[in-house]
């Protein structure tokens, strides 16, 4: 069973098309790489993988079970989420930032703050260091690591990253990405990735899932994409040179 | 300073603080809660801030004149000012509440929703947090405008420091006017003092 399916996804809001007949599954252990332009309903796709969208026609199963019979906070609570730049709370301490999912669901403060030390080590933030500042003294990079951690902190099964290295430099985006791969290593997560660089996403997905004006124009591994002939597939493989 | 005066000082501040202190808390057990409910009901905005707006721009002792003949609410005494102080105070808090909250970044709260947070929760962890510095500057204008305008209290029978500069004014004697601005007037900046001391403090966390 995969773990993430869209089955003819279409999504409409005051008139305008956002996603059209989008199918796509996404299997244990895959990275799935939205790729697009701005407005090609990526993020959109992702909202509805955790239910805070909800397709006008089709549906999208979670785990089996279409998302609008998912208890709406379970579901969230059972997928990482990381956001671009600012998700984090600006009056949250990193420690608090990082455990707040185990923290809603009940679990004791020794076991957050437990967890909480092992990702921000695991992330290259040690615990000591870090867990007391707010997100308005770490670099953008660093931010995004509490992100990273944040998200994985109730270790969901699944993982959203919307653009999340976006507004990194190009330094740090690279350390980011090679940090992701080694997650991915290390941790065997399903992630759904959504990003408008191309180069980020032959990098690290499985699969690469092209989105165009919210249709799904191409769906392929990384070495078929770089064949593909799709003329919105040519202008992102273009920009690669 | 004559005898009689201090005594009268130390019964009519007593008075003044008794007004302002219940009226303010009334006004912020009614105005926060609403202002978090115009924040989830955006049609009932125009008509609550219209309403708290339009009570604000009635001269005070006006207000005190309409009130007296109200059944329940009104008639002559402490009872009547307070409904009156509270009306007064209800728009900035009940404003500031509301601009607070709206204003909390929108990533901030997608977030919030994205990690799970029941409505609840996103309230007493992230909305209500955020928006305190803004919601306490609501609350500080409130307090020094209602310490000014429980003066006029003494018209209708409620006490407190106006006594003291209304009788002032209808004997033409200035130290009993003074008796009743100065400990009103040091009132005020120390509310204004003492609150926006908080508000620094909430701000910075």
């Amino acid at each position: 069973m995969p773990l993430v399916e869209f089955r003819d996804v279409s999504y409409e809001v005051g008139g305008r098309q956002i996603l059209s007949d989008v199918n796509f599954t996404v299997e244990a252990g895959e990275t799935l790489v939205l790729l697009g332009r701005s407005g090609s309903g990526k993020t959109t796709a992702l909202k509805m993988t955790n239910g805070m969208l909800f397709p006008t026609r089709g549906e999208v199963r979670v785990e089996g079970k279409s998302t609008r019979e998912w208890d709406p906070i379970r579901l969230k609570r059972r997928i990482g989420y990381v956001i671009q730049e600012v998700g984090l709370f600006p009056h949250f301490t990193v420690e608090r930032n990082v455990g707040l999912v185990p923290t809603l669901d009940g679990r004791s403060a020794d076991d957050v703050a437990q967890r909480v030390q092992r990702l921000l080590d695991e992330m290259g933030l040690p615990a000591a260091e870090f867990r007391g500042r707010y997100p308005r003294q770490l670099s953008g990079g660093q931010r995004q690591r509490v992100g990273v951690a944040r998200a994985l902190a109730a270790d969901p099964p699944l993982l959203l990253f919307d653009e999340p290295f976006g507004a990194l430099d190009p330094v740090t985006r690279v350390e980011l990405q090679r940090q992701f791969l080694d997650l991915r290593r290390n941790l065997q997560k399903t992630s759904i990735f959504v990003t408008h660089d191309v180069r980020e996403a032959l990098r690290l997905g499985t699969r690469i899932g092209l989105l165009t004006r919210g249709r799904l124009e191409v769906s392929a591994d990384p070495q078929e994409f770089r064949n593909a002939k799709t003329e919105e597939a040519l202008a992102f493989l273009g920009s690669l040179d | 300073m004559r005898p009689d005066l201090v005594n009268d000082l130390l019964q009519l501040t007593g008075e003044h603080l008794v007004l302002v202190l219940s009226a303010m808390a009334m006004a912020m057990l009614i105005g926060v809660p609403l202002g978090i409910v115009l924040t989830r009901r955006a049609q009932l905005q125009r008509w609550l801030l219209g309403f708290a707006s339009v009570m604000q721009t009635i001269p005070s002792l006006a207000l005190f004149g309409f009130l007296i003949p109200i059944p329940f609410i009104g008639g002559i005494g402490k009872r009547t000012v307070i409904i009156a102080l509270v009306m007064y105070a209800l728009l900035p808090i009940l404003r500031n509440t509301f601009v607070g909250i709206a204003s909390v970044d929108a990533a901030v709260c997608e977030s919030a929703v994205a990690m799970g947070m029941t409505s609840g929760q996103m309230l007493r962890q992230v909305q209500l947090p955020l928006a305190a510095p803004t919601i306490l500057a609501g609350i500080r204008v409130a307090t020094v405008t209602t310490i000014g305008t429980a003066t006029i209290a003494a018209a209708i029978g409620g006490g407190g420091l106006g006594v003291f500069i209304f009788r002032g004014v209808a004997s033409v004697d200035s130290a009993q006017i003074l008796a009743g601005a100065v400990p009103a007037a040091l009132m005020a900046l120390a509310a204004d003092g003492g609150l926006g001391w908080v508000e620094r403090k909430l701000s910075r966390a």
